[in-house]
C-alpha cells in the first residue's frame, strides 16, 4: 500500500516553472532519498509534501486521501529542517512537547512521549537544557525527537545532516538508518549528497532541474543507470565518459559496442589491466593515494581525462602509458540523447 | 578598580595627550550641562518655599536653624549677635520692630536684649524639607494624579506592544498583496506632526465620547508606526524555518504569535516598551485636549495648573517635578541596555 502518491505535480514560483509534472510512489515503510544537484527542486518537492507549498498543479495523495487543500498540521508528516528550526526560548522538553500541547494532548501522556522518545535518543540528561547549550548532533537529535513524539505516518527530512561535522554525519546516518528500522516509519529524505542517498535509502529518486531522471534501488541506480545524467551523479569517484570512437579503439569495446552508441561509461573502480593493441592507452598525469587503492588519473588518446582506481601497490609514474580495458560486464553505452543502450550481457 | 581604570582611560601613556585634554573638557561641559539643571532641580526640591527665594541662592537646601524656648508656642529663628564689645553670641530672636530686634538667650528666657538687625546675622543649618514631598500626597489631589499617568502610561504601553507587534508580525511573516503598501502607508504617517492631526484627534475623541476619559488619551496613541517599523525589522531576522515547524506542530496562527514570535521578539519588545513608557508618561498635548476636569489630570496637566496665575508653590511644583521624572529614570536605568542591543539588531537586515 502506498503511503505517499504524487501526481503529475507541477510547481512554478510567479512566471519560473520549478517542478515539471513528477509522478511518484512511496511504499509504506520504505526511506525514500530525494537526490540533486542544488536548484534541481528536491527541497521544493518535499515541503509540498509537508504542506508549506501550494503545488500549483497535480494531485497529492496521502494514504489514499487528496491532501492538497489539506494544511501543513493535519497531513500528518513530521519534518526536520536543515538549520532544525528548534525555538530557542524553549527547553528541550517543552521542544518537543509542543506540537503535542497543541493538538491538545493531555498532560500526562505527553510526559510520557517525550519520555519514550528522549529514551530512544538518549536524551534523557538534557530534557532541561536550552537548544543553545546543545551540540550540533544533539540539536539533531532533538530535532528528530520532536518529529517522533507526534508519531507521523510520514518523517520529511530536508538536508538534516548537511550542518554537521563529517564524522558525526556518518555516525548520524547509521543512527537514521536504525531509527529508521525500530519506527517501521515511512521517511523521505533530502539530500545532494549521493554517498547519503547510496547508504541510507531504500530508494533514490534522482532529480534534475525539476524532472525525475531516475528511480530504483541504490544498487539499481549504481549498476543499470539510465542516462548519462543519473550514471554521472550517482558513484565516488564519478563515471568516466569516452567518446565512443575513442572508446572502440580497445578491441572488447569495440566487437561489443551498439551501433549508435555515442558515448561509454567506465566507473573508475571497474578497469582492469590490459597489453598494447588490446586495450586503451593511457598516459598516466599523476595519481592520488587512498590506502587500500590508488586513484589514478589520465589521458586517453583524444584528450579526455580518466580516473581509475587500481590496487594500492605499483604506482604508475607520470607520464607513463598505462595500457587498461573496461571490465567487460560493468561499462555502459549511452546514445546521442545520453539514454543508456541496454546491452544483452548486463 | 576595572571601572575607574575604564573611565581614566587617556590616549597617551605618560602624559595626557592633547586630544585627552579636549574629550574631558569636552564631556566636562556636556555633563555639566545636562545634569546640573537636574541636579539643580533636585536639591531645590528639598528647599523650603522661603530658602527657595533666597538670595543670594545657595546649590544645598538651607535653613535658618530655630530653637524652642521656654514660653514661647513655636521655635524661634536663631541668629549670632555681634555684641558692642566684639563679641559674639548666639540668642533667638522673639519679635522684630523697625530695626530693632528682641532677642533671648535660648537657654534662659529671662535674659533678654534689644538689638539692632545690623548686628545679627542668621544661623544656618543643612536641612532637608521632607514636607514637600509629604505635603502632596496629603495636601492635593496628587494620588489621583499619579494614577492617573500611571493607568494610562502601563495600558496605553502594553496595548500598544500587543497591536503594533501582531502588525509587525503580519507585515514580516506573511505574504499578501499590498505588504509593501500597507507598509509604506504606516512608515508614511511618521512624516505627519502630532499637532497638525490634534483637532482631527479632538473631534474624533469628542464623536465617541471619550473626553474627559483616560481612554480617550490610550486609545489614540496605541498605534505607533516606529513601533510597527521596529518590530517588524526585528521579526525579519526571526528564521522562518521556525515558523514553519511550528506550523508542523500544529500551532495555530495566534500561538504561533504568542509562543514562538512574541518571546523571541523580547529586545525588540522592551525597546519598544521603553519608547512608549517615556511618551505616555511625558505626553502633554494629547492630556490636556482631551483631559479637562482636574480629577482626570495626569502629572504633566497637575505640574502645568500648579503655576496659577498669581501665585506658583514653587516647593511643591518641584517635588512633583521630580516625581514626575523618577519613573521615567528607573526604567530607562534598568533598559536601557535594551536600547542599545534591540537597535542595534533591529537595524540589521
Amino acid at each position: 500500500m502506498s503511503t505517499l502518491e504524487l501526481r503529475s505535480i507541477e510547481k512554478s514560483f510567479d512566471q519560473t516553472q520549478v517542478i515539471h509534472g513528477i509522478d511518484l510512489e512511496v511504499k509504506k515503510g520504505e526511506f525514500v532519498v530525494f537526490v540533486g544537484p542544488s536548484g534541481c527542486g528536491k527541497s521544493t518537492l518535499l515541503r509540498m509534501i509537508a504542506g508549506l507549498d501550494e503545488p500549483t498543479a497535480g494531485d497529492l495523495l496521502i494514504e489514499g486521501l487528496r491532501v492538497n487543500n489539506i494544511g501543513a498540521a493535519d497531513r500528518g508528516c513530521a519534518m526536520v529542517f536543515q538549520s532544525y528550526a528548534l525555538y530557542p526560548h524553549m527547553t528541550v522538553f517543552a521542544n518537543m512537547a509542543f506540537g503535542l500541547e497543541n493538538a491538545r494532548v493531555p498532560r500526562p501522556e505527553i510526559e510520557r512521549k517525550v519520555q519514550e522518545a528522549a529514551n530512544l535518543l538518549q536524551l534523557n540528561e538534557l530534557l532541561q537544557r536550552k537548544p543553545t547549550q546543545l551540540s550540533g548532533g544533539q540539536r539533531q537529535r532533538v530535532a528528530i525527537g520532536r518529529a517522533i513524539v507526534r508519531n507521523p505516518k510520514i518523517f520529511l527530512f530536508d538536508e538534516p545532516l548537511s550542518n554537521l561535522d563529517a564524522e558525526l554525519r556518518v555516525s548520524m546516518r547509521g543512527e537514521l538508518r536504525e531509527l529508521h528500522q525500530r519506527l517501521a516509519a515511512t521517511m523521505i529524505y533530502v539530500t545532494h549528497d549521493q554517498v547519503e542517498a547510496m547508504t541510507m535509502a531504500d530508494k533514490i529518486v534522482v532529480l534534475r532541474a525539476g524532472r525525475i531522471e531516475q528511480v530504483g534501488t541504490p544498487q539499481a541506480l549504481y549498476d543499470t543507470p539510465d542516462n548519462v545524467f543519473v550514471a554521472g551523479f550517482i558513484g565516488s569517484p564519478r563515471m568516466n565518459f569516452v567518446p565512443s570512437s575513442t572508446a572502440s579503439q580497445d578491441a572488447a569495446v569495440r566487437a561489443a559496442l551498439p551501433p549508435d552508441a555515442k558515448q561509454v561509461g567506465i566507473r573508475p573502480e571497474h578497469w582492469l589491466a590490459s597489453s598494447e593493441g588490446l586495450g586503451l592507452a593511457i598516459s598516466v598525469l599523476g595519481s592520488e593515494y587512498l590506502g587500500a587503492q590508488r586513484l589514478v588519473l589520465g589521458r586517453l588518446s583524444d584528450g579526455t581525462r580518466i580516473e581509475m582506481l587500481m590496487e594500492g601497490a605499483t604506482e604508475p609514474k607520470a607520464g607513463e602509458i598505462v595500457y587498461m580495458t573496461p571490465h567487460p560486464q560493468r561499462w555502459h553505452a549511452f546514445d546521442a540523447t545520453d539514454r543508456r543502450i541496454h546491452r544483452s550481457h548486463a | 578598580m576595572k571601572v575607574l581604570d575604564f573611565l581614566l582611560r587617556t590616549r597617551g601613556r605618560q602624559r595626557l595627550h592633547w586630544t585627552d585634554v579636549l574629550t574631558y573638557a569636552y564631556l566636562f561641559v556636556g555633563l555639566f550641562m545636562m545634569f546640573a539643571p537636574v541636579l539643580w532641580l533636585v536639591a531645590s526640591s528639598f528647599k523650603t518655599e522661603s530658602a527657595i527665594g533666597q538670595f543670594p541662592p545657595t546649590f544645598l537646601p538651607y535653613s535658618q536653624k530655630t530653637v524652642s524656648v521656654a514660653g514661647h508656642e513655636k521655635p524661634l529663628p536663631l541668629f549670632i549677635v555681634t555684641l558692642d564689645g566684639g563679641q559674639q553670641r548666639e540668642m533667638a530672636q522673639v519679635n522684630r520692630i523697625g530695626i530693632l530686634a528682641t532677642m533671648v538667650d535660648a537657654a534662659n528666657a529671662q535674659d533678654s536684649m534689644q538689638v539692632n538687625i545690623n548686628q545679627r546675622k542668621p544661623v544656618y543649618e543643612l536641612k532637608f524639607a521632607w514636607n514637600n514631598y509629604t505635603d502632596l500626597f496629603g495636601k492635593f489631589t496628587f494620588g489621583t494624579y499619579l494614577w492617573n499617568s500611571v493607568f494610562i502610561t502601563v495600558v496605553a504601553t502594553l496595548l500598544t506592544l500587543l497591536f503594533n507587534s501582531m502588525a509587525a508580525f503580519a507585515l514580516s511573516k506573511y505574504r499578501f498583496k499590498g505588504q509593501k503598501t500597507v507598509f509604506l502607508l504606516i512608515i508614511s504617517t511618521l512624516m505627519i506632526p502630532p499637532t497638525i492631526i490634534l483637532v482631527p484627534v479632538f473631534l474624533v475623541i469628542n464623536q465617541v465620547g471619550l473626553l474627559n476619559n483616560l481612554w480617550g488619551v490610550i486609545l489614540p496613541a496605541v498605534a505607533t508606526p516606529t513601533g510597527v517599523f521596529l518590530l517588524r525589522q526585528y521579526m525579519l531576522t526571526i528564521p522562518d524555518e521556525l515558523i514553519e515547524a511550528a506550523r508542523m506542530d500544529h500551532a495555530s496562527e495566534w500561538r504561533i504569535y504568542w509562543r514562538i514570535v512574541l518571546p523571541l521578539s523580547a529586545p525588540a519588545l522592551a525597546v519598544l516598551a521603553i519608547f512608549s513608557v517615556m511618551w505616555r508618561w511625558n505626553d502633554f498635548l494629547l492630556p490636556l485636549i482631551v483631559l479637562s476636569q482636574s480629577e482626570h489630570f495626569t502629572l504633566q496637566l497637575a505640574l502645568n495648573s500648579f503655576q496659577g496665575e498669581l501665585n506658583t508653590q514653587w516647593n511643591y511644583l518641584l517635588a512633583m517635578t521630580v516625581i514626575t521624572l523618577l519613573p521615567v529614570t528607573i526604567v530607562f536605568a534598568f533598559l536601557q541596555r535594551y536600547i542599545t542591543t534591540g537597535i542595534a539588531s533591529a537595524g540589521v537586515k
